[in-house]
């Protein structure tokens, strides 16, 4: 039973608490300014390179303004790997034309594709990590109702937060009561068995569901959460968060700007 | 006029299972009385009648005077706090203090009053130090009186709790019921945590495959061996209710 506080807490672990001007933003100005960067960067063009620099420096700046170490950042940013590793795949296994780099003959279209999931995952990533970071769940699920997103989105996210921990207990006492009695994942042997534990865990935490339910519905509970945040964001705070996607948005034009410039009089 | 009134209760589950027939039960203002019972004799699904949870099929529910219908759920549910015996179950907000204000936020409260009630609730069961915490952060035993907390914030006429004593250990068990005993309110409390019943309740009954089969003082009950065991109620080994004072 999670009956020792102050433990190690799924849900929460991502959250480093701080008081830096990243972290002191309201948790909904955070997720509109994140989200709004996140778009630039995806519909950026994937050339030219000095565009991705750029977001970089700003991107590693807000990173740096968090206080949040660079330990801490690089170990987060572990989950990007498996895209990384799709991404190398592709300047060998693209078509078009080739150029040789080094002893290989590389696909110049696989390339592009590879510097383009590259540099946009790790950025999107570097921004999602320091708003997971900055804001607790807690927050980010008052921000998400602060901003409107359909109500039973946010009961749904608030239900996962809450209940993440619950479940993953549940499911590592059943883990525990399996191997105390000798059981070893190994082979499919294993999968039936392993099966069986997820469908259990699935009625134990269906039931549970119903049990909230009704607790929920015993103090009043008609379908919608009652909003009780009553944080606001000023102008100020508004302007400072929204100066990160408006800055990469002004980088993200210079190239498009210089381009019509070239061909003066065409472009609109 | 009486707290709870519950006249001819019956109920069948949908599967056939009878779980009420013929539940008598009326609590005064102000009593604390124990449902006392073995697993499987209906308790919580009388519990779950107290406020409109499961309509009476056959018989009555009536709280303060008002019976328990379609019409009068919303307001019942306002009057009778249900604190379940999980509290995991009882706490789905994020934090502890937005649990406590659900209640009162859903019964259409001002701001200002829903934050004075969580002070209030909070304050009640000695956890106001906890309220920007999440609910998992805390023990079982803060929980629980998290879990209270969240159904006093509703300032209900009558306090019904399923075993809250359960999976405690011994120094939480005796805050949770320092806190009980300091709440001075209607309580209805579902139990086979016989000495617990004793030390909080003066009065019990027994709730026995769907019949109450006894009601009286609880030191009167607790003494009558041959009750206790037809209606599979033990006391602990070595507990002797003849020498405990209740309250």
């Amino acid at each position: 039973m999670g009956d020792r506080p102050g433990g190690h807490v799924p849900g929460e672990f991502l959250h480093l608490p701080g008081h830096s001007p990243v972290h002191r933003l309201p948790a909904h100005v955070k997720i509109v300014a994140a989200f709004l960067t996140i778009v630039v960067i995806v519909l950026t063009p994937p050339t030219p390179a000095w565009v991705f620099m750029a977001y970089t420096v700003v991107v590693v700046g807000v990173v740096a303004l968090s206080g949040i170490g660079p330990a801490t950042v690089l170990r987060r940013m572990r989950v990007e790997i498996p895209f990384v590793a799709f991404a190398v795949l592709l300047p060998f296994v693209g078509q078009g034309q080739r150029i040789p780099i080094g002893p290989l003959e590389l696909s110049e279209p696989g390339l592009l594709a590879a510097w383009n999931i590259l540099a946009k995952a790790t950025l999107t990533l570097l921004v999602s990590v320091t708003l997971a970071s900055t804001t607790s769940a807690t927050d980010l699920v008052a921000g998400l109702q602060r901003l409107r997103v359909p109500d039973l989105l946010v009961q749904i996210v608030s239900a996962m937060v809450r209940y993440v921990h619950v479940v993953s207990q549940e499911w590592s006492r059943m883990s525990r009561a399996r191997a105390a009695r000798g059981f070893t994942a190994r082979g499919p042997r294993s999968w039936w068995v392993l099966g069986q534990s997820v469908g259990t865990l699935f009625i134990r935490s269906y039931e549970r569901g119903e049990r909230v339910h009704l607790a929920m519905v015993s103090r009043g509970y008609s379908g919608r959460l009652p909003v009780l945040t009553t944080t606001t964001a000023g102008p100020a705070e508004w302007a400072r968060a929204l100066t990160v996607p408006v800055v990469i948005g002004v980088i993200s034009l210079i190239p498009l700007i210089a381009a019509a410039g070239t061909f003066a009089g065409g472009a609109s | 006029m009486t707290a709870v009134e519950v006249s001819g209760l019956g109920y069948t589950y949908p599967d056939g299972t009878v779980a009420l027939q013929g539940v008598d039960l009326t609590v005064a203002h102000g009593e604390r009385v124990a449902v006392l019972g073995p697993n499987g004799a209906g308790k919580t699904t009388l519990m779950l009648h107290l406020n409109g949870l499961i309509q009476a099929q056959v018989g009555r529910v009536a709280i303060e005077g008002t019976e328990v219908d379609d019409q009068s759920v919303r307001a019942i549910r306002h009057r009778v706090g249900l604190v379940f015996q999980d509290p995991d179950d009882q706490l789905f907000m994020p934090s502890v203090r937005d649990d406590v204000a659900f209640g009162p936020a859903n019964a259409g409260l001002s701001p200002d009053e829903v934050a004075r009630r969580v002070e209030g609730a909070l304050g009640l069961v000695g956890m106001a130090d906890v309220a920007d915490r999440p609910p998992h952060h805390l023990s079982l035993g803060q929980r629980r009186r998290v879990a209270i907390a969240t159904v006093l914030a509703m300032d209900p006429a009558v306090l019904v709790l399923d075993e809250p004593s359960s999976n405690l250990d011994p120094a939480a068990r005796r805050e949770v019921a320092d806190t009980l005993l300091g709440l001075n309110r209607t309580t209805v409390m579902v139990t086979h945590d016989l000495p617990y019943a004793l030390q909080l309740c003066p009065r019990s009954v027994i709730l026995s495959a769907g019949r109450i089969v006894a009601d009286g003082p609880t030191a009167d009950i607790l003494v009558d061996s041959d009750l206790l065991a037809q209606h599979r109620l033990e006391l602990p080994h070595g507990f002797d209710p003849a020498s405990v004072s209740g309250r």
